[in-house]
């Protein structure tokens, strides 16, 4: 049948192989089978960026990608930024050091964004990094220390974890 | 009839349809539909012949998982073609450019070629969404779906492009301004999917102009104006002016575009010809009212937005 499919999919280093409808979103596949449920949903139809996760190095909005569709892909989500031993990816640590989380309920979203903008920018300007963030929304800190913490993990190294 | 995503009535709001799924004790947001996902263009265009007018292309999805989520849509067959071979051609060549029905928005950006000779491209996709949604959202896809607020058909019409498109039957070429058939309406049959776009280069020292205006960076533009300019000694050659987010899809704007074709054009009388340039516009115009702007108000962006990409592109003109 074309309404279940078997995918196998690798998230946060772990493989799974599972049966899932094919109506069924990446979102609800992370956050209900896999019961990884950092990644948040506050939308649903891609304006919030709450539920942004890594795949295959590029972000993406899990609400609006099919768990399907993730057949042979690698994910990365916020459960798999920190390193084993527990020690923080670096932009978890300038998120930490500069407030800039109050609910937090924005933050995965955020943290995966701002990986990907960052290995790809390592000398932003600020405003570059206002409008690479322009996608996800905050309705706590008012975004300045948000901006502040990209700003000041620019230049670290990005371990390669999303 | 189908709104864009991002714009939704009050009635229809994502968290009282939620809740209404919540209470039904349902946990899958689209409607029912048999998913293929094809390896080849052949199995692809195979399937949505059969599927006819209950198929659907699921390109980047940017567009159609927020309508089905929605349940605004409900397709009974989904041909993803995300895993065919061969779709994502980006092809800068001496004549044309050649995008692919894979080719995302990202990939424009990141290409040099682009930038150089296709700037007016390189820059209004720079407008599109935001990078996560650039990473999936494909250009054909948003040529596909011609949602009125949209850049990327105003840009095709600007550039007097092309769009390919195939089906069982063979392919067929059709030219944008024919595409277009009124709001998120196109002169797709079913059974048919476009598999390339085509922008043939601008001419010689053209001078480009992109404005758009939008409440929050990425949002939907609520009015915009493209333009490409030719001036050859102090004369203008050529001018393409397109006006988005105004009617049921992208406007060209001939009778602005006549008045300057031919006219002296030079930095001294360009404000006066740019300013009834602008009047035209407005007068060809007749947008609704909606929740994001009132009709007046929208007319009077489509001068400003288009006084604004004129004189940016004089001020390119030769900068080649
Ligand atoms: C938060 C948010 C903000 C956005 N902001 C903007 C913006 O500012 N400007 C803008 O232009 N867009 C914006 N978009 C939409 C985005 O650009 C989409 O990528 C684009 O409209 C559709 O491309 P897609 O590949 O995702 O198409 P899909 O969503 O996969 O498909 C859209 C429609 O086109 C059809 N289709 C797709 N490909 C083909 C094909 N090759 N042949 C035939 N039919 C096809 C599908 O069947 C469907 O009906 C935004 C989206 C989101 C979620
Ligand atoms: S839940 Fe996906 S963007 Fe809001
Ligand atoms: S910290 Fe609460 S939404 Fe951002």
């Amino acid at each position: 049948m074309s309404r279940e499919k078997t995918i196998q999919v690798t998230v946060n280093r772990v493989a799974y192989e599972k049966t899932v409808s094919v109506r069924r979103s990446l979102a609800d596949f992370i956050r209900e089978d896999l019961h990884q449920t950092g990644t948040h949903l506050g939308c649903e139809h891609g304006v919030c960026g709450a539920c942004t996760v890594s795949m295959n190095g590029r972000s993406i909005r899990s609400c609006l990608t099919l768990a399907v569709q993730a057949d042979g892909a690698e994910i990365t989500t916020i459960e798999g930024l920190r390193e084993e031993d527990g020690t923080l990816h670096p932009i978890q640590e300038a998120f930490h050091q500069n407030f800039a989380l109050q609910c937090g309920y924005c933050t995965p979203g955020f943290l995966i964004t701002a990986i990907e903008f960052l290995k790809e920018n390592p000398d932003p300007t600020e405003r570059q990094v206002r409008e690479a963030l322009s996608g996800n929304l905050c309705r706590c800190t008012g975004y300045q220390a948000i901006v502040d913490a990209v700003m000041s993990a620019a230049g670290t190294e990005m371990p390669d974890r999303a | 009839m189908v709104r864009p995503s991002g714009q939704l009535s009050p009635q229809a709001t994502p968290g009282r349809m939620a809740s209404r799924r919540r209470q039904a004790g349902c946990k899958l947001k689209p409607p029912w539909f048999d998913y293929h996902a094809p390896e080849s263009l052949e199995a692809a265009l195979e399937l949505l012949d059969n599927a006819g007018y209950d198929g659907r292309v699921l390109a980047g999805g940017q567009s159609l998982m927020p309508m089905l989520n929605m349940r605004i849509v409900n397709p009974s067959v989904l041909v993803d073609i995300n895993r065919i071979e061969g779709l994502d051609t980006l092809e800068a060549g001496p004549d044309q450019l050649r995008v692919g029905a894979l080719v995302r928005h990202a990939d424009l950006l990141r290409d040099p070629a682009i930038r150089e000779g296709w700037p007016l491209l390189a820059e209004a996709t720079t407008q599109v969404a935001h990078p996560t949604i650039r990473n999936r959202g494909t250009v054909c896809g948003s040529v596909s779906h011609n949602d009125p607020a949209a850049e990327h058909p105003g840009i095709l019409v600007t550039h007097g492009g092309s769009v390919v498109i195939a089906s069982t039957k063979g392919q067929r070429k059709v030219p944008a301004e024919a595409f277009f058939d009124g709001m998120m309406s196109t002169t797709l049959d079913p059974g048919e999917m476009v598999i390339e776009l085509r922008y043939p280069r601008p001419p010689r020292g053209a001078g480009h102009g992109f404005v758009e205006f939008a409440r929050r960076l990425g949002d939907f533009a609520i009015a915009g104006a493209a333009v490409l300019l030719t001036v050859e000694n102090g004369v203008c050659e050529t001018a393409r002016l397109t006006i988005i987010g105004m009617g049921d899809g992208p406007l060209r704007a001939r009778a602005a575009e006549e008045l300057m074709a031919g006219s002296a054009l030079t930095q001294q009388n360009s404000g006066e010809i740019f300013t009834a340039a602008a009047q035209d516009v407005m007068a060809a115009l007749d947008p609704a009212d909606d929740v994001h702007a009132s009709a007046s108000y929208r007319r009077h962006l489509a001068g400003v937005m288009t006084q604004r990409a004129l004189e940016a592109a004089l001020a390119r003109v030769g900068d080649q």
